[in-house]
């Protein structure tokens, strides 16, 4: 009985369609829970399903093809699932986020591969080229375990779990040891106050990881706009070659295209999006939707607005959106007579550009540097949680410090509620690789006299 | 009458040894109990109580296997209590006072009533080994005696040393001789050899005591019983109580002033005690801001007759090893104990142990087939580690004569799965105590289901008679009646409900349920249902019932972890693996793999120094090695 994994199979990022795979028992009805379209509990084994990824409001991600192998003639000889999606990093992460929130875990490297010659799909000769895999792996988990554990990230999350350990042995305590009256009695009020706070903290850590994920992973970086203000001739010429269908009819922009550009060391993952305008045609209207949910999830908005047009309802809409976020406007096509009214703007960082000359990119560019401090970013230094295995991690750990909080609510005894503090405890450690069974014994002891 | 060869042969009578040899001999398999002194047999040479916290659901586990401890136990109560109820169900165990006069008695006339069980007066020098298989021991006499199967369970009497102070003398807890040879044949025979330390506190005179100066802790109004088979035998409204009192500065003042004095302090300890029972002088250096440290006034026997036991109160929290005459500073300087009458002074006591490391998860030795050990001299401490060893041991040894495999509990089954596999998995450092936070679905071992649980293999081996399974069996067909009465009966919000809900302070009702999802409600218990549905079922199975609805959802949780565990347990490792023939395995982990050769890749993910790595490159080495399947 092996349990679900789940891994990006395609390198993320490059390309334009990116291979989720999923391998294990439930990944059948796990892929069918988020997805729009056939029920794919009932579709034969090795078809093709076209539909959509719908996140947990039931909007709609993307628009994806799914694979569904049954065992035992697949790769790894269990149930197996391939999600075909657009091939962007936001994307193809959202989809993996959604993914994790099931029963289903991240899978180590190699592990796919692992599986299928444990269930004897591959012969012995190739089975060396996995011990070789493994092996690497292996030496760069080692290497990389070494490095954390000199680094931030293993003292950020050493600190937190210290928290949650000194509670969990003031907890266990008073279960092994009954009574002693001069030990502090953890009550379920005391829990609750104190995990409240951990809540708090753990949520910062998180959001701060975000934050940081960017010098890993890059500026995910969303140009917007209403249909043909020049989006796609900014991308271009930010990246230098002819990506996007560059054209005059609007809306012919309707995929998500990308590229990436590296600023100061630190890439600038981009995102043109089909513009958004109130229209009718379903397939834009997907685009369209993208594009909001995009903003959410962007770190760098560049707003084009058209330099010789007034500002319309839909740019105060779309102003209006993206007002939470770190934001650069760009006035377009500044060689026409302009028309747009910039003392409305006055609040913005503004870069004018036109497609004639190369200066506004360049200051564009100088723009984003100063908005993400880039100079000032020194690469190595940054062991913060960088990379989705630790974020997933550290979100279930969230989790299961809001189980806390719900079990308290519903008036269960300590020793549940125990029961998922000590699971966060145990997913931290997963972060830094400290699984010490005995961690916790090892703190009662050395903090409280107890004993006969 | 004395034969020359047994089948098995158990030497020492404490509470690991009576448990091995019950177990062999009623299993009809012709068994010797060796013992110092017969009148020592299963006795309690330190704390009058049995159970508590994770030792209390050992108890449990024993009975439900068919062993013994906790029916002695009940006859022995004076008082008794349920330890942790406002904490929830998994984490509740029983602690009894006991009769030191009485627990002994009951053991011994026990283990007198079995024919296939002899007991011999004798110390045991020498096991007899050829070919790497036990073959009998050697008495102190010279005399020898076969078997085809010997369980140690010699407690601290291997190089047993008792210190007071600078004072060392040889010998066990009651001044008994201890053997000095039989574990230089174990380091002989490849064991690596620990010395282990514990202590305990002194006795005094219980008419010596000021009672007026000290606070007053009875037991549960209540009649509790460790046995599923017992009727409880302590009169519940008559228990005999304990006393409380702290020491104070001038007690603190005293141990700092002749720290050096102890046997500890002064360096003539060599042997590592155990860290949750610490000395008082321990406590006091160690937790220097804390202004006192709480005693127990435990009553050790109501046998006035006893000479030992019958006026002896025991210092709960005041082991020691100072000189007699500090010890009498010390116990003046506490309330009501001024005038007290000190009747056995504290000591500290050194022994021999092995490395655990070097069992299999049967309890029989890697080294010595044939050969099983429990107890003190695995690294344990504890009356009822001790028990639950020893019956394991001897359940292990009789089925190998039968050429059955062994039982082995798993961690997800019971606390004597997590004991034992923590002792062969991780080995000791200082003398291994159970807790509950060892155990990691301790939802799972809870004090109520230890039967349902084990039950079925105390049946399976011959230890409950067919009588008591039947009873056991009647019990689980219960519940799932009771499971399935709950589930069909459905209430709907009328008025008369919701008025009686409102009545118990739960939320009315909007829509039809089952009573089975109205269990749920944590303010609801199996008895309101009543008000719904009758339920005419003993206790034991609404009490199942109950936790096991209210609590489903975290027991889910439970059994999936577990599952997920268990797994791992099933794909075994050959005896015969070489780790040095694996080339991606880091060093620390081959060493670690090498010494304790897990038999499944379960046990070997436990071993701290393995990591999830290793463990994956040993699956892939071990699927093509043995691709046979």
């Amino acid at each position: 009985m092996e349990d679900n994994i789940v891994a990006v199979s395609s390198a993320l990022g490059i390309g334009a369609i990116s291979i989720i795979r999923l391998s294990g028992k439930e990944v059948i009805s796990i892929v069918n829970s988020i997805f729009k379209g056939k029920d794919l509990n009932k579709v034969k084994s090795h078809t093709i399903n076209y539909g959509y990824i719908i996140d947990e409001k039931k909007e709609i991600v993307d628009e994806v093809l799914v694979s569904i192998m049954k065992a035992p003639k697949t790769y790894t000889k269990e149930d197996v699932v391939e999600i075909n999606c657009h091939g962007g990093i936001a994307t193809t992460n959202k989809i993996l986020e959604i993914i994790l929130t099931k029963d289903i875990r991240l899978a180590e490297p190699g592990e796919f591969t692992k599986r299928a010659f444990l269930n004897g799909r591959i012969d012995l000769t190739e089975s060396e080229a996995v011990m070789d895999l493994l092996e690497s792996k292996t030496e760069k988990a080692r290497k990389l375990a070494l490095n954390s554990l000199q680094g931030k990230t293993f003292n950020m999350i050493e600190g937190f779990r210290y928290k949650i350990k000194d509670l969990l042995s003031r907890i266990e305590v008073n279960i092994d040891y009954p009574e002693y009256y001069d030990i502090e009695i953890v009550t379920i009020d005391k829990i609750k106050e104190e995990v409240s706070k951990m809540m708090e903290e753990l949520q910062n850590i998180i959001k701060e990881s975000k934050n940081t994920r960017i010098i890993k992973e890059g500026i995910d970086t969303l140009i917007i706009g209403k249909p043909n203000v020049g989006k796609s001739s900014i991308l271009n010429r930010l990246l230098d070659e002819e990506k996007a269908i560059v054209t005059d009819i609007p809306g012919t922009t309707r995929d998500i295209i990308e590229g990436q550009v590296t600023l100061n060391g630190i890439s600038l993952n981009i995102i043109d999006t089909a513009g958004i305008r109130k229209t009718k045609d379903q397939v834009e209207k997907i685009g369209v939707e993208k594009s909001l949910y995009l903003i959410d999830k962007a770190d760098l908005v560049i707003v084009v607005l058209n330099g010789n047009d007034k500002l319309t309802r839909e740019d105060q809409e779309i102003l209006e959106k993206t007002k939470n976020k770190t934001t650069i406007v760009v006035i377009n096509k500044n060689d026409i007579e302009e028309k747009i009214e910039k003392e409305k703007l006055k609040n913005y960082t503004l870069v004018s550009t036109n497609t004639n000359s190369d200066a506004g990119i360049k200051e564009l560019k100088e723009k984003i540097i100063e908005l993400f401090n880039l100079e000032q970013i020194e690469t190595k230094d940054h062991y913060y949680l960088t990379n989705v295995r630790q974020i997933s991690k550290a979100k279930e750990a969230y989790q299961k410090l809001i189980e806390v909080e719900e079990g308290i609510k519903n008036n269960l005894p300590i020793d549940m509620v125990e029961i998922d503090l000590k699971n966060c405890f145990d997913l931290l450690g997963e972060i830094i690789g400290k699984t010490y069974s005995d961690e916790i014994i090892d703190h009662l002891f050395e903090n409280f006299c107890v004993g006969k | 009458m004395i034969k020359v060869k047994y089948e098995i042969i158990v030497v020492g009578g404490g509470h690991a040894g009576c448990e091995a040899a019950l177990a062999t001999s009623r299993k009809n398999h012709k068994t010797l109990l060796i013992t110092g002194n017969i009148n020592n047999i299963a006795d309690m040479p330190c704390n009058p109580s049995i159970g508590g916290p994770a030792k209390g659901i050992v108890v449990r586990e024993i009975d439900a296997l068919g062993g013994e401890m906790g029916k002695c136990a009940d006859k022995g109560a004076i008082q008794v209590k349920m330890l942790n109820t406002k904490k929830g169900p998994a984490v509740q165990a029983l602690r009894a006072q006991e009769d030191k006069h009485i627990y002994p008695k009951e053991m011994l006339k026990t283990l007198k009533q079995e024919k296939n069980l002899d007991i011999k007066e004798s110390l045991v020098e020498h096991l007899i080994v050829k070919d790497k298989k036990i073959k009998g021991i050697v008495l102190e006499t010279g005399e020898e005696i076969k078997a085809d199967a010997v369980i140690l369970t010699t407690g601290t009497y291997l190089k047993g040393m008792i210190l007071v102070g600078s004072n060392k003398t040889p010998g066990g807890p009651h001044g008994e001789r201890d053997s000095k040879f039989l574990s230089e044949d174990l380091k002989q025979l490849g064991f690596n050899i620990l010395r282990l330390k514990t202590g305990t506190p002194p006795r005094i005179d219980k008419s010596s005591i000021d009672y007026e100066e000290t606070k007053l802790e009875p037991g549960d109004l209540k009649e509790l019983t460790f046995s599923y088979d017992n009727k409880s035998y302590y009169d519940y409204k008559n228990q005999t109580p304990c006393h409380l009192i702290y020491t104070n500065n001038e007690t603190h003042k005293i141990i700092n002033e002749h720290l050096n004095e102890s046997s500890m302090y002064g360096g003539y300890v060599e042997g590592v005690g155990p860290r949750y029972c610490p000395s008082i002088e321990d406590k006091v250096v160690r937790f220097k801001d804390k202004e006192r440290h709480q005693l127990f006034l435990e009553p050790e026997s109501n046998i006035k007759e006893d000479k030992e036991y019958g006026n002896t109160i025991y210092i709960q929290g005041f082991s020691t090893s100072m000189p007699e005459y500090v010890q009498e500073k010390m116990i003046y300087s506490l309330p009501g104990l001024k005038n007290a009458k000190i009747l056995k002074y504290a000591y500290a006591i050194e022994y021999d142990a092995i490395d655990s490391k070097q069992l299999k998860q049967s309890l029989e030795t890697k080294l010595i087939e044939g050969l099983y050990t429990a107890g003190q001299i695995n690294g344990t401490s504890g009356y009822e580690e001790a028990a639950g060893q020893g019956l394991i041991a001897g359940i292990n040894a009789a089925l190998k004569l039968e050429g059955k495999s062994p039982l082995i509990l798993k961690r997800n089954e019971s606390y004597i799965g997590v004991l034992i596999d923590d002792l062969v998995t991780k080995g000791v450092k200082d003398p291994y105590r159970l807790l509950t936070s060892r155990a990691e679905y301790r939802l799972l071992l809870r004090h109520d289901n230890a039967d349902i649980r084990l039950r079925e293999y105390g049946y399976q081996v011959g230890l409950i008679k067919e009588d008591k399974y039947k009873e056991f069996l009647k019990k689980k067909q219960d519940i799932e009646e009771v499971y399935k009465l709950l589930k069909e009966a459905r209430i709907t919000p009328k008025e008369d409900i919701n008025n009686y809900l409102k009545e118990i302070r739960s939320s009315e009702l909007k829509d039809g349920i089952s009573l089975y999802d109205l269990l749920k409600r944590p303010e609801i218990s199996i008895d309101n249902l009543k008000h719904f549905i009758e339920l005419n079922y003993n206790n034991e199975v609404l009490e199942q019932v109950e936790i096991n609805v209210r609590y489903e959802g975290y027991i889910k949780k439970a059994n999936k972890e577990a599952e997920k565990m268990l797994s791992l347990e099933k794909k075994l490792i050959p005896d015969d693996i070489d780790y040095d023939n694996i080339p991606n395995i880091a060093s620390e982990a081959k060493q670690k793999l090498s010494e304790i050769r897990p038999t499944s890749i379960g046990q070997a993910s436990r071993i701290s120094g393995v990591n999830p790595a290793d463990i994956g490159v040993l699956m892939v080495y071990l699927k093509r090695k043995y691709n046979n399947e």
